[in-house]
C-alpha cells in the first residue's frame, strides 16, 4: 500500500484490558471451531463401522462414490410409486439424508416401469451409466438389460439398468415353505403390513397393498412368481439329505436385487433375503 | 483497498475501518446535523414518536420463507410436483435448482461434475447473483426462521441477566468454510451436510422427523442460553458462500446518512451488524452507500429505522426514477 502518513503515531497500542479480551476471543473462537468439527467428523463412526451395508437404490455408485455424490436432496424419494426409498438419519453419520431402501418393509418393484428414481437424480449418485472413471465391480455388471415381467409384451421390454444393487441369497432354506413342500393360503405379510406392489393382472399404474391381494398356491413360489424381473429366479428340485425330492428357490445371474422376493416371502422372519450392495458370483 | 474489497474483507471477518475520505457533501451534512443541538435533538424526538414501529418487511419476509418451505412440502404430499426436493437440490417446474454450497461440497468430495448439477447450479448462481447473496439466508432458510423466533427469547434473558453474549471472532466463519471445504476434499465425503441445520430442517419438514432433529436443538439452546444467532454468524458456510455471490448484486439496503440520528437502533436487531458500521457517526464516506455483502437483506433495520435512513434499493435504479 503506498501510505505515507505516520501511521504508528496513529494506532495506539493495545491496552492490557484489551489484548486480554481479544486473546480470549480468539480462544474461544478456536474452541468452537474444534468443537464444531469434532462433533462433525463423528460422521464416520456409523461409515465406517457399519456391519452390513445398505440396500442402495438402482443405479446407485459404488458405496463411497454413492455417499460423496448425493446431494440428499430426496428427489429419488419423491417420484418412487410405492415409497421404497428411505433417506438417512443422523445415526447414519455421513449417510444423513442419503438414500436407502428397506427391502422387507417396501421393496422396489419397478412399479415405475422406467427406474424414474435414476432420472430424477440431478448429481449422477444414481445412474444409468457410471462415467468412466468409476471402476464397476466385478459381477455388478448384469449380463444383459433386466427384462421387466411387467413390460414383457411392450415394445420396449427392458430396463435401463446395467448394474445390479445387490443379490438374493435363500438365507434360510429350512423355514422356506417350498422346501418344506408347503403351499401358502392367505395374505403373504400379516395384516399390518403397510408395502404396496404392482399386481399386473389387477393394475398396471396402480400399486396396491400387498394385504389387498392374498394367495392360494399348493407349492409356495411367491418370490419366483412375484419377482419383477424374467429368469431371476427359479423353483428347482432338489434332493435332500432324507433323499427326499422337493423343490427350492434358486437365484439366478438376471437377479438386480429389488428385495420383492424377501418383501413378499410369507416365512417370518424372510426366507430370502437381499445381500445388499452383493455381486454375483457363479455357484 | 478499494470500497468493494473492505466490505468483502469484512464479510471474511476483518474489523470495519474509519473512512480515509469523507465527501464534502457528508462533511457539510453532518455539520449542518450538529450545528444547532436543540434542534437536532427535537427533530429525533420528533422522527421517533411518529415512528410506528412497523413490521412490513418482516412479515413479508416470513410469509416468502414459510411458503417457499410450505410449497416443498406440499409438493410432495399433495404430488403437485411443483418444486421436488428439498433445499439441497430440487425441481422447479422442471428445473434444476442446486444449492450453491451443496454443490460445491459434493464437487470437492466427488471430485467430478455432471451436466445436471452444473446447470442447477447455475440458474441458482443467477437467481442470487440478482437478488443479493444473503437474501437466501432470511428469505428462504428454515433455520434462519427459528433462530430469528429463539434469539428472541435470548435476547429476553440476556435483558433479565441470566444468560451473557458470548461473542466469537466473526472470522471463524470463514475458517470454517475453508475447514468444510477441505474436509470434503481430504475425507471424500460432505462433511458439513452431516451438520448442516438448513439440510436438516428442510427434509424434516418434506420427508419426516428423525434423530437430526436433536441436533439442530442443542444448536438452537447453544445460541439461547450462550452466543447470539452464533450459527449464522460465525459457523455457517451457506451463509458465506452466498455473500460472496451477492457481493456483485444490484439489490441491496442503502443507507443515507442525512436522515439518520446515529442511534444505532438497527444495529441491535441486526443478524450482522457489522454491516451497519456506516450508522455509526463518522463512517460514512458518501450521501448514500450500499450495505455490505454480508447483509442479509432482511429488513430488520429498514423497519426498525424512524427516519427512513435505510432503504431497499436496486442500485442504480433509483437514480433512473
Ligand atoms: S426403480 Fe424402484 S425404487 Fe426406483 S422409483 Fe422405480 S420403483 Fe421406486
Ligand atoms: S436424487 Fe440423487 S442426490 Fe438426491 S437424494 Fe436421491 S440419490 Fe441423492
Ligand atoms: S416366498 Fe419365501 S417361503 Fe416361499 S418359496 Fe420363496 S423363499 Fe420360500
Ligand atoms: S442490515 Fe438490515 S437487512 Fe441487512 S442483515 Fe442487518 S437488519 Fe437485515
Amino acid at each position: 500500500m503506498s501510505e505515507n502518513k505516520p501511521a504508528p503515531a496513529k494506532k495506539p497500542a493495545m491496552s492490557i484490558e484489551k489484548a486480554q479480551k481479544a486473546r480470549r476471543k480468539f480462544l474461544h473462537s478456536a474452541g468452537l471451531t474444534g468443537a464444531v468439527i469434532g462433533l462433525s467428523l463423528l460422521g464416520y463412526i456409523p461409515v465406517t463401522s457399519a456391519k452390513t451395508p445398505r440396500l442402495r437404490p438402482p443405479g446407485a455408485l459404488n458405496e463411497s462414490d454413492f455417499l460423496s455424490s448425493c446431494i440428499k436432496c430426496g428427489q429419488c424419494v419423491q417420484v418412487c410409486p410405492v415409497q421404497a426409498i428411505k433417506l438417512g438419519d443422523l445415526k447414519d453419520g455421513f449417510g444423513v439424508g442419503v438414500p436407502h431402501i428397506d427391502a422387507r418393509e417396501q421393496a422396489c418393484d419397478f412399479s415405475c416401469d422406467a427406474v424414474q428414481c435414476i432420472l430424477a437424480c440431478p448429481t449422477g449418485s444414481l445412474t444409468y451409466k457410471k462415467p468412466g472413471f468409476l471402476n464397476i465391480r466385478e459381477g455388478a455388471l448384469l449380463a444383459a438389460a433386466p427384462i421387466l415381467k411387467a413390460k414383457e409384451k411392450d415394445a420396449e421390454p427392458t430396463l435401463n439398468l446395467k448394474e445390479r444393487i445387490g443379490v438374493a441369497r435363500l438365507a434360510r432354506p429350512e423355514s422356506c415353505l417350498a422346501v418344506q413342500g408347503k403351499g401358502f393360503k392367505g395374505e403373504a405379510r400379516s395384516g399390518s403390513f403397510k408395502g404396496k406392489m404392482r399386481y399386473m393382472d389387477v393394475d398396471r399404474w396402480k400399486p396396491i397393498p400387498v394385504r389387498e391381494h392374498p394367495y392360494d398356491v399348493p407349492l409356495c413360489d411367491l418370490c419366483v412368481r412375484e419377482c419383477p424381473v424374467k429368469d431371476a429366479i427359479a423353483l428347482k428340485p432338489v434332493k435332500g439329505a432324507d433323499g427326499v425330492e422337493r423343490m427350492t428357490p434358486v437365484v439366478l445371474e438376471p437377479c438386480v436385487g429389488c428385495g420383492v422376493c424377501e418383501m413378499i416371502c410369507p416365512a417370518e422372519p424372510a426366507a430370502i433375503v437381499i445381500d445388499a450392495q452383493a455381486t454375483w458370483k457363479e455357484a | 483497498m478499494s470500497r468493494f474489497t473492505d466490505l468483502f474483507m469484512g464479510m471474511l471477518g476483518a474489523a470495519p475501518k474509519k473512512p480515509k475520505k469523507i465527501s464534502e457533501r457528508v462533511q457539510k451534512i453532518m455539520f449542518l446535523k450538529y450545528e444547532d443541538k436543540d434542534r437536532y435533538i427535537k427533530e429525533k424526538l420528533h422522527a421517533r414518536a411518529h415512528h410506528d414501529v412497523s413490521h412490513k418487511w418482516r412479515n413479508r419476509r416470513w410469509a416468502v420463507l414459510i411458503a417457499t418451505n410450505l410449497l416443498f412440502v406440499l409438493s410432495f404430499w399433495l404430488d403437485i410436483q411443483l418444486l421436488e426436493g428439498s433445499l439441497t437440490a430440487s425441481r422447479f417446474a422442471g428445473f434444476h435448482l442446486i444449492d450453491l454450497n451443496s454443490a460445491l461440497q459434493i464437487m470437492l468430495a466427488h471430485k467430478h461434475i455432471i451436466v445436471n448439477l452444473f446447470i442447477g447450479t447455475f440458474t441458482v448462481f443467477l437467481l442470487w447473483v440478482l437478488l443479493g447473496g444473503r437474501t437466501f439466508c432470511s428469505w428462504v432458510c428454515p433455520y434462519h426462521l427459528v433462530s430469528e423466533l429463539t434469539e428472541k427469547l435470548h435476547l429476553m434473558l440476556v435483558d433479565r441477566k441470566i444468560v451473557t453474549d458470548h461473542e466469537f471472532h466473526r472470522g471463524t466463519r470463514t475458517v470454517f468454510w475453508a475447514l468444510f471445504a477441505l474436509l470434503a476434499i481430504v475425507t471424500g465425503y460432505t462433511v458439513f451436510e452431516t451438520l448442516s441445520p438448513t439440510g436438516i430442517l428442510s427434509r424434516a419438514l418434506i420427508y419426516g422427523p428423525g434423530l437430526a432433529l436433536g441436533w439442530v436443538g442443542l444448536l438452537l439452546l447453544f445460541e439461547v442460553f450462550y452466543s447470539r444467532r452464533a450459527w449464522c454468524r460465525y459457523i455457517c458456510p451457506i451463509g458465506l458462500t452466498y455473500g460472496a455471490v451477492g457481493s456483485i448484486s444490484p439489490l441491496q439496503i442503502t443507507y443515507h446518512v442525512e436522515h439518520c440520528f446515529h442511534e444505532g437502533d438497527c444495529r441491535k436487531v441486526c443478524l450482522v451488524p457489522h454491516v451497519l458500521e456506516v450508522t455509526v457517526k463518522g463512517r460514512a464516506s458518501d450521501e448514500t452507500m450500499g450495505l455490505g455483502p454480508d447483509c442479509t437483506r432482511c429488513g430488520l433495520c429498514v423497519d426498525v429505522c424512524p427516519t427512513g435512513a435505510l432503504r431497499f434499493e436496486v442500485k442504480g435504479l433509483s437514480k433512473l426514477l
